[in-house]
């Protein structure tokens, strides 16, 4: 599978998608204009992997800031991972910063509206 | 020339971080935050206190550049706007400032009004309620901003709309960010 690796920018977030390696994960700051568009090859990329999962996916978030047009976006994501649960041993740790209540709160609202486990971590 | 010196002492008096008139894009967006964060460093702004004026911020901004009225035909740029960032020792206060149309002035009313009463329970029950159900409008936006400003600032919005023309209003959106953590 290809691997996705994107730096991050003022306004994207940094995404590794490396089946091989095992690396998933999205960070730093997500306030694109068009944040559909932003996020369209990372879905079809989890489409993809979807049907050649690894017996375990620890999918990393690591966000500093998202408006909340990406909200809605990272929420398709959790649902895409959501539907991979039964053919993968699927985690998502969400990190924030110790004193960042609110990216800590977002995290806890996110894992309230998908099954899958959610291990929160302080950076 | 003098006009300059009164804007200054006014914005001086009135502790402007950022004042910006004009288009706003996603480009001036961008500027306007890292100006907005520079400041907010440069005077060692407490962590949570900045990412929630940046947060605030980020809303603020997109909102009025997907959903301002041209009303200036004349000057030629879309999306007119005004967007200006105070401060004071208690608090951060920015305000937004664009053309709306008259037949949109009841709805957004509405619905400041309608999150303005909730309390934490029932904003957070709102926003999953539209994050889970709503679709994305198609300037792209996913309705949760004016509740994300809400419960990210912890306080009420303030608003007024003045009167433009028989097609159009300025509507001004205030929001206040205390200093004192957020709490």
């Amino acid at each position: 599978m290809e691997v996705i690796n994107l730096e991050g920018t003022e306004d994207t977030p940094k995404i590794i998608l490396d089946k091989k390696n095992g690396m998933f994960e999205i960070s730093g700051r997500s306030l694109p204009e068009d944040s559909a568009e932003f996020y369209q090859p990372i879905l079809e990329w989890l489409e993809n992997y979807k049907t050649q999962l690894n017996p375990t996916t620890k999918f990393q978030f690591k966000l500093e800031y998202f408006n909340t047009a990406s909200s809605k976006l990272i929420l398709d994501i959790l649902s895409k991972l959501e539907e991979m649960k039964d053919s993968t041993k699927m985690t998502v740790q969400w990190f924030y910063h110790e004193d960042d209540e609110d990216m800590q709160e977002a995290g806890e609202e996110f894992s309230e509206l998908v099954e899958i486990p959610f291990e929160f971590e302080t950076y | 020339m003098k006009y300059i010196y009164d804007l200054h002492k006014t914005m001086l008096r009135q502790s402007m971080v950022v004042v910006y008139e004009g288009e706003v894009t996603q480009d001036i967006t961008k500027a306007v935050l890292a100006m907005t964060e520079r400041n907010m460093d440069a005077f060692g702004e407490a962590g949570n206190v900045k990412r929630k004026v940046f947060n605030v911020m980020v809303e603020c901004l997109q909102n009025v550049s997907k959903h301002a009225e041209n009303f200036d035909a004349e000057s030629n740029a879309k999306n007119n706007a005004l967007i200006s960032i105070g401060k004071d020792k208690e608090e951060y206060v920015i305000i937004s400032g664009n053309a709306v149309l008259n037949t949109d002035v009841q709805m957004i009313k509405g619905k400041i009004d309608q999150i303005n009463v909730m309390d934490d329970a029932e904003l957070k029950a709102l926003y999953k309620d539209i994050i889970k159900n709503g679709s994305m409008s198609a300037k792209g936006g996913a309705g949760l901003g004016l509740v994300d400003m809400r419960r990210k600032s912890g306080n009420q919005l303030g608003y007024d709309f003045e009167p433009i023309n028989e097609k159009l209003s300025f509507f001004s959106l205030k929001l206040v960010i205390s200093r004192g953590g957020g709490e």
